[in-house]
């Protein structure tokens, strides 16, 4: 997740018969599992596929504050207000390592991040969604997070090197705040309120439709997931990792006692999977395209943290040029 | 209106102090201007809640009525909190939030150095561990006023004018006062009579580095955290803060 719909640049895969000795030598890498560095050679597709993907990917977890922001202010007790403030923490340092992780790409961060200020660059849809009460701090663990590792786990064996290992450490604090966002769920429900029960199963029905978009289109429409799959970027398709969340989840679901928005969701015992109904991807792609109900505030809020904070990195900047500057002289 | 004793009127304002910094620092999250920054007021402010969480546990268990530390945080109105009157003061630009931080910091720290051999042990222990994560607050903080301070003529600029807009509310951190008296004489903590030339002495230090003006001593008026005399801001802050826990008082979350 995290990322949906990323060009690959790319019409049709090359057999490694069409490649050049580079590109070929490169793609054996690839077939032999052995990781791409950042020093190596890689076809220029890749290095912006990648780049793409890791941006929009950084960006998600620094747009994906904001949700959590609308609500670390009201958290209900300390416990909770600790864990979200922890959660917002991690958040900040993902983006930070994934930014890192794309920079050793030749990408700059701040171009990248322009980018997404003027709208040219993505982040997930999930986060153009307004979080209306508390149970959505559990619902966005639960469900965004639940979604994010499903995709990222596969990711820990991308073919780049530094892209897997930021995943690899983005995973395991995934985990964790998907179990916390459960079990502030489970505690409501269980030890709740009727209010509070309401709370819950208000945030699900909101929050599972878009959290099931997480994973992109579906294949049909998913015209660069063959080049990413070939280059190991991604390792599964869009429709397979959202069966894998949807049969995972739905158990949980039932242990919660609440339900999702979707008549058609029934086991399917010859599939051995869930069958749902149909996403509506009308929504998707109008959301993509800026017109969800908080793309708006949030790329305002983005821009504005950017804009107000110029004069404190210009300070900084320029102290630290007068320090060197006195310790050239002394 | 005070209506504990002096030891838990104490403990609230160190917890009560904490919990309210935190909470102006929460109302950052996503507009901080950098992703350093982010991280860093979020560092301070986790290590904040924290802090108050011990002050407020021990309190509860003092009060001894029933009470915990989630109910003296979100159940008490705005003249029962004992806060300083400088965190409570909205976050303005980053010039403002970095200017409350340092002279809480610098507070914050030479206190709890003095606290951590207190005769009550159990003020010793929280200010022993809370030390540990001030004496990182007070650098970053002094680092940045030192930055913000001779940086460009703009970000000078804004730290005076930062300076101008809390300083008259620092009277609180060098006043004198009797029932901090009372609990020295009584072995609970040690004298705190020290505590105002310390904190003057950081701001002096720092502001020179930061070619800084130290305005004159601020002087006491009306407004006091000691009887819950705040200013206005301190009630909308609560109404936020503690919306869920007033909305829904028979709610377990």
């Amino acid at each position: 997740m995290y990322a949906q719909q990323v060009e690959t640049g790319t019409k049709a895969i090359k057999s490694l018969a069409e490649m050049g000795p580079e590109e070929r030598a490169f793609q054996e890498k690839i077939d032999a599992e052995i990781k791409i560095e950042a020093k190596n050679w890689m076809p220029d597709n890749y290095r912006k596929t990648l780049i793409r993907q890791i941006s929009q990917h950084a960006h998600s977890e620094i747009v994906g504050m904001l949700p959590e922001g609308n609500w670390v202010t009201r958290a209900p007790t300390l416990k909770r207000k600790l864990q979200l403030m922890a959660k917002i923490q991690d958040e900040a340092g993902h983006g930070l390592y994934l930014y890192s992780a794309m920079e050793t790409l030749g990408a700059d961060r701040d171009e990248e991040i322009e980018k997404l200020h003027s709208g040219r660059a993505k982040y997930s849809s999930i986060f153009n969604y307004p979080t209306l009460n508390w149970a959505d701090m559990g619902a966005v663990g639960w469900l965004v997070d639940g979604a994010a590792i499903v995709n990222q786990v596969p990711l820990q064996r991308t073919s780049y090197g530094p892209y897997s290992r930021a995943m690899i450490r983005v995973c395991k604090e995934e985990s964790f705040h998907q179990r916390q966002g459960y079990e502030i769920l489970l505690h409501m429900m269980r030890h709740g309120i009727q209010a509070q029960k309401d709370m819950v199963q208000d945030a699900i029905n909101r929050l599972w439709w878009p959290s099931l978009m997480m994973f992109g289109p579906s294949d049909a429409e998913s015209p660069n997931s063959a080049q990413s799959m070939a280059w190991k970027i991604k390792r599964h398709t869009n429709d397979e990792l959202r069966q894998r969340f949807i049969d995972q989840t739905i158990p949980q679901l039932e242990l919660l006692g609440c339900s999702v928005p979707d008549p058609d969701l029934k086991w399917n015992e010859e599939r051995g999977h869930y069958d749902f109904g149909e996403i509506q991807w009308k929504e998707f792609y109008e959301v993509l395209k800026g017109n969800g109900p908080c793309n708006r505030e949030r790329l305002e809020t983005r821009r504005n943290a950017i804009q107000d904070g110029a004069w404190v990195r210009e300070a900084a900047v320029a102290h630290a040029n007068k320090k060197q500057k006195q310790q050239a002289a002394a | 209106m005070t209506k504990y004793d002096e030891l838990t009127e104490f403990l609230l304002r160190l917890g009560d102090s904490a919990l309210i910094h935190a909470q102006r620092l929460c109302e950052w999250t996503g507009r901080a201007p950098a992703l350093e920054e982010e991280m860093g007021m979020m560092n301070v402010g986790l290590d904040l809640v924290g802090q108050a969480r011990n002050w407020y546990e021990y309190a509860a268990e003092r009060i001894n009525d029933g009470t915990d530390a989630d109910t003296l945080a979100f159940r008490r109105d705005e003249r029962a909190f004992r806060n300083l009157l400088l965190v409570e003061q909205p976050n303005g630009d980053f010039a403002v939030t970095m200017t409350k931080q340092f002279f809480y910091d610098a507070w914050q720290f030479h206190l709890l150095t003095m606290l951590k051999d207190a005769g009550d042990e159990r003020i010793a222990a929280i200010a022993t561990k809370s030390l540990k994560e001030v004496t990182y607050h007070l650098r970053r903080s002094s680092q940045w006023v030192e930055r913000l301070g001779d940086g460009t003529e703009e970000s000078h600029q804004r730290m005076e004018k930062a300076i101008d807009t809390v300083w008259r509310f620092t009277f609180e951190l060098v006043e004198k006062s009797d029932a901090e008296l009372v609990l020295s004489e009584s072995g609970n903590i040690p004298a705190l009579s020290e505590l105002p030339e310390q904190w003057l002495a950081t701001v002096n230090n720092v502001f020179a580095k930061a070619t800084l003006t130290v305005p004159d001593e601020p002087s006491a008026f009306y407004l006091s955290a000691r009887t819950g005399m705040h200013s206005e801001h301190l009630g909308m802050l609560l109404a936020e803060m503690q919306f869920l826990q007033r909305a829904y008082p028979d709610a377990s979350w």
